[in-house]
């Protein structure tokens, strides 16, 4: 390879590079105006960062190659220039100003919670998200949002602070205990977008994943008014209640996970921390969703958090019910 | 700047011997190597565990360990890193050897509240590496509340433990302020002092400042765990918000205490190995003081999506901006120190270049995540952890290593492998960025930090970044081996090998137990090469 040729390859690399970080497109497709307006932002910050990234390794290279050592050249004695200083001190002051001021008027737009929004409440708590909406219609780990329609959350947690994110829509909000935090967003094409927990929450911290489906506002309309378990028997309900709330810490399997595995579970004796045995039975169960702590697996943390009021009667007999087909 | 001292045989390392006579030694010198010893030990434990991540990383679900083991270990490098390996590196290790030698001194103010602190380090890193292996601990190194109270109880020791190792930083600190204020050899004014005491006088002010509040912090953890006050816990009519208040008050000074040192040893290692006068002392003089005092006004921006008011984000966003601009001031006179310069490449020089790049990087993030508007979508994702670790690893562990060569010939009185020495640096910094760069795409894509287990998406860039790691533990685990050939085997060291001009390199190598044989007289600054 000829000098040219190697100087060619590592130009090209070089472009693609600064075109990449300049151009953002590492980013999720944007799912909302806002994000848009953080994308054209951060375009800008990552532009400037690139211009000034050269202009240092540049300088700090054709410097380090023209000065290096040679024989009887000796070093110029140069205290300091103030005007120099100056410049390299006021200008990129004036940069980060704009960089100030440009993520304010961002920033306005992503914390200004829209007057009229729908309301739904989100329940935070290791390791799953749940959402409850005026209609009382309740989902978990998948949430249903009209497009089109500014939407905002309020949400709690149940145990630990957890962070709601949605990388497609650049937003996120702590979800706090003890008190109420929100977030608000507007979709504007229906679809699918990935929900993350991005505060450190423990061991299922990053199996607490949600999906918010966008859709149409008649098919949401008629998606609120669904009863989701309509024409399923008990241990359909148990199944799909379990794949939403269960599988962070629970296998279906007898592996065990952050808790132990529930196949084969039922019926059969189960060794507590202390020494004590119980037989699994239906109000085993029941105690062991509602109040976790009342008796602890031998082996296994205390690290449940209870779901008493959070599941309907329906629910919770399903879930017992599908744990019994676990044979 | 001074006239040269006579060489004497007795050296501060055969003055007296034995595992006793080091442990009680009062030689701020010596001290210094026992924290060199303790640093190093600590470095390569908490390398290890990074490498245990970047295996488990390696593949999406469970690679080597399961989701707590993982969170474990994640709490261990985080732990050890920052309390044990950052903070105390540059200031208690090559600060304590080379302070009293940069200002002629014959050692600390207080040499017995220096050894002190040593015990300090060592007691407080035994009382957490006790709970953080006996009971699993995995709370991260932020201990956020209420996960820290709910969690394994041995976060108390933890707790009590990084409570412990900041007395050791708050004693440092103190004697590093009053040996710079009263010990100057007769000759060195303010004006006269190595740019690395400045950043050492800007630091200890930042350690006896900050550090207390994370003291008491930590202990209005213990007591809330132990006595069941309600501070932070809601359960008990706490607020979870004002721990992250309370730890970042501490913790974004003491990112400072972590990089303001590198700095300083980075303005010794430009100025001498461009065998020029540092351009614009006092602008980098007066930059790490300012440096030192915005940063007690800048720990709202790790909070930005936490809860606290729309107002305090805008405030903390501008504020932080304002950091920018004595770091800019730096870097540029850093770059203009080479400008006619007569510029040699030993491996320290190297290590500074490095640092120059990794750090301009770290810089420019460090301004798109002080951006409010951008941040909401960067905070807690690999783009934060890409960031901290450009300037962490990037910055302060490329000067400790620049350092460690620079003055080892001081130091042992010995010379290191050259040839092996260039081989760390290249292998450190190209992997290093291997490691690291990915990250800032990982974390543009929405990857959370701190995540067991990642979305298949993720996979290809994890894979590079784990590639990456293992070249710079590669380059690290090398750099242990050139520094012991260097420390048995090596070559005799002249008394100034690279012909740098500060004090230490006027008296032997190694120097004699009260540094100089006459009191050196100064009568000029610290970088006359005319």
């Amino acid at each position: 390879m000829s000098l040219a040729t190697v100087i060619a390859s590592i130009n090209t690399l070089f472009i693609s590079v600064v075109s990449h970080a300049a151009g953002g497109s590492f980013m999720p497709p944007q799912g909302t105006k806002v994000a848009e307006k953080v994308d054209s932002l951060y375009r800008f910050l990552a532009g400037a960062s690139v211009i000034s990234c050269i202009l240092v390794f540049a300088s700090m290279c054709i410097f380090a190659y023209q000065y290096r050592r040679r024989p009887g050249v000796k070093s110029a004695y140069i205290s300091h220039n103030t005007l120099a200083e100056f410049l390299w001190s006021f200008i990129p002051f004036c940069i980060f100003m704009v960089a100030f001021a440009w993520g304010w008027y961002v920033y306005h737009d992503l914390r200004t919670m829209p007057k009229n929004a729908f309301e739904v409440h989100v329940h935070g708590q290791k390791w799953n998200w749940t959402f409850e909406y005026k209609s009382g219609r309740k989902s978990a780990g998948e949430l249903y949002v009209p497009v089109n329609t500014p939407v905002r959350m309020i949400m709690d947690s149940a145990d630990v602070i957890h962070s709601f994110y949605i990388p497609a829509f650049r937003t996120k909000q702590d979800v706090v205990p003890g008190r109420y935090s929100n977030i608000w967003f507007d979709i504007e094409k229906p679809g699918n977008y990935q929900v993350f927990c991005a505060e450190y929450c423990g061991q299922g911290h990053s199996a607490m994943l949600a999906k918010i489906h966008a859709l149409p506002k008649d098919k949401f309309d008629e998606w609120l008014q669904n009863d989701p378990y309509k024409g399923l028997t008990p241990v359909q309900v148990g199944e799909a209640v379990f794949k939403a709330r269960c599988t962070a810490c629970h296998n279906a399997t007898a592996e065990k996970k952050v808790g132990p595995g529930l196949q084969g579970v039922f019926g059969h004796q189960v060794d507590l921390e202390g020494g004590d045995k119980v037989t699994a039975d239906e109000n085993y169960i029941r105690e062991s969703i509602l109040y976790p702590a009342a008796k602890i697996v031998k082996g296994f943390p205390n690290a449940m958090t209870p779901f008493l009021g959070q599941l309907g009667e329906q629910e919770l007999s399903g879930v017992i019910e599908y744990i019994k087909s676990l044979q | 700047m001074a006239t040269a001292q006579v060489v004497s045989e007795k050296n501060y390392l055969n003055e007296s011997k034995g595992l006793w006579s080091w442990l009680t030694t009062l030689d701020h010198k010596r001290i210094g190597l026992l924290y060199m010893v303790a640093v190093l030990t600590f470095f390569l434990l908490g390398g290890l565990f990074a490498m245990l991540l970047r295996v488990e990383l390696f593949a999406p679900g469970k690679t080597i360990m399961d989701a707590s083991q993982y969170n474990q270990v994640m709490t261990l490098h985080g732990t050890i890193m920052v309390f044990m390996v950052i903070i105390p590196g540059i200031p208690a290790f090559l600060g304590n050897f080379i302070l009293p030698l940069h200002i002629g001194a014959k050692d600390v103010a207080f040499p017995r509240i220096n050894l002190l602190s040593w015990y300090c380090l060592i007691t407080g890193a035994s009382i957490a590496f006790f709970s953080l292996f006996k009971n699993g601990v995995d709370t991260g190194w932020t201990f956020y509340t209420p996960y820290s109270i709910q969690t394994s109880n041995g976060t108390t020791f933890v707790v009590l433990g990084a409570f412990v190792m900041g007395f050791s930083s708050i004693l440092t600190g103190l004697n590093f302020i009053v040996t710079i204020h009263t010990l100057r050899a007769p000759g060195m004014s303010f004006w006269r002092l190595p740019l690395f005491v400045w950043a050492l006088y800007s630091t200890a002010v930042i350690q006896v400042l900050a550090t207390p509040i994370l003291a008491i912090t930590l202990l209005l953890i213990a007591a809330e765990r132990l006595l069941g006050i309600g501070i932070f816990d809601p359960k008990l009519g706490g607020d979870p918000v004002l721990f992250e208040h309370f730890f970042w008050f501490y913790s974004h000074p003491a990112v400072y205490i972590m990089i303001l040192p590198a700095m300083g040893v980075v303005s010794e290692l430009i100025t001498a190995f461009s065998h020029k006068t540092i351009f614009g002392y006092k602008a980098i003089a007066m930059s790490s003081i300012g440096i030192a005092a915005v940063s007690f006004f800048v720990w709202g921006h790790h909070l930005f999506v936490a809860g606290q008011s729309e107002v305090a984000g805008i405030v903390f966003s501008f504020i932080t901006m304002l950091v920018g601009v004595p770091t800019a001031i730096k870097t540029f006179n850093w770059i203009a120190t080479l400008y006619k310069g007569s510029i040699q490449f030993q491996s320290p020089m190297l290590f500074a270049l490095g640092f120059l790049f990794l750090f301009t990087i770290g810089g420019v993030t460090g301004i798109i995540l002080a951006t409010i508007g951008v941040d909401v979508h960067f905070h807690d994702t690999y783009f934060v952890v890409a960031h901290f670790h450009y300037v962490m690893v990037g910055g302060t562990l490329m000067a400790i290593m620049g350092g460690i060569y620079y003055w080892f010939p001081k130091i042992f009185g010995r010379m290191y492998n050259e040839f092996w020495a260039r081989v760390t640096f290249v292998l450190i910094f190209v992997g290093f960025n291997v490691t690291f760069y990915p990250q800032f795409v990982l974390g543009s894509m929405g990857m959370p930090r701190r995540y067991y287990d990642y979305l298949p998406e993720y996979t290809s860039l994890n894979r590079i970044s784990s590639v990456g790691a293992w070249t710079i533990g590669t380059g690290f685990l090398i750099a242990l081996f050139v520094i012991i050939h260097g420390l048995l085997k090596g070559k005799k060291a002249e008394m100034n090998p690279w012909g740098a001009k500060t004090l230490e390199w006027t008296t032997s190598s190694p120097p004699p137990h009260e540094n100089f044989i006459n009191e050196p007289i100064v009568t000029a600054g610290p970088y006359e090469y005319r």
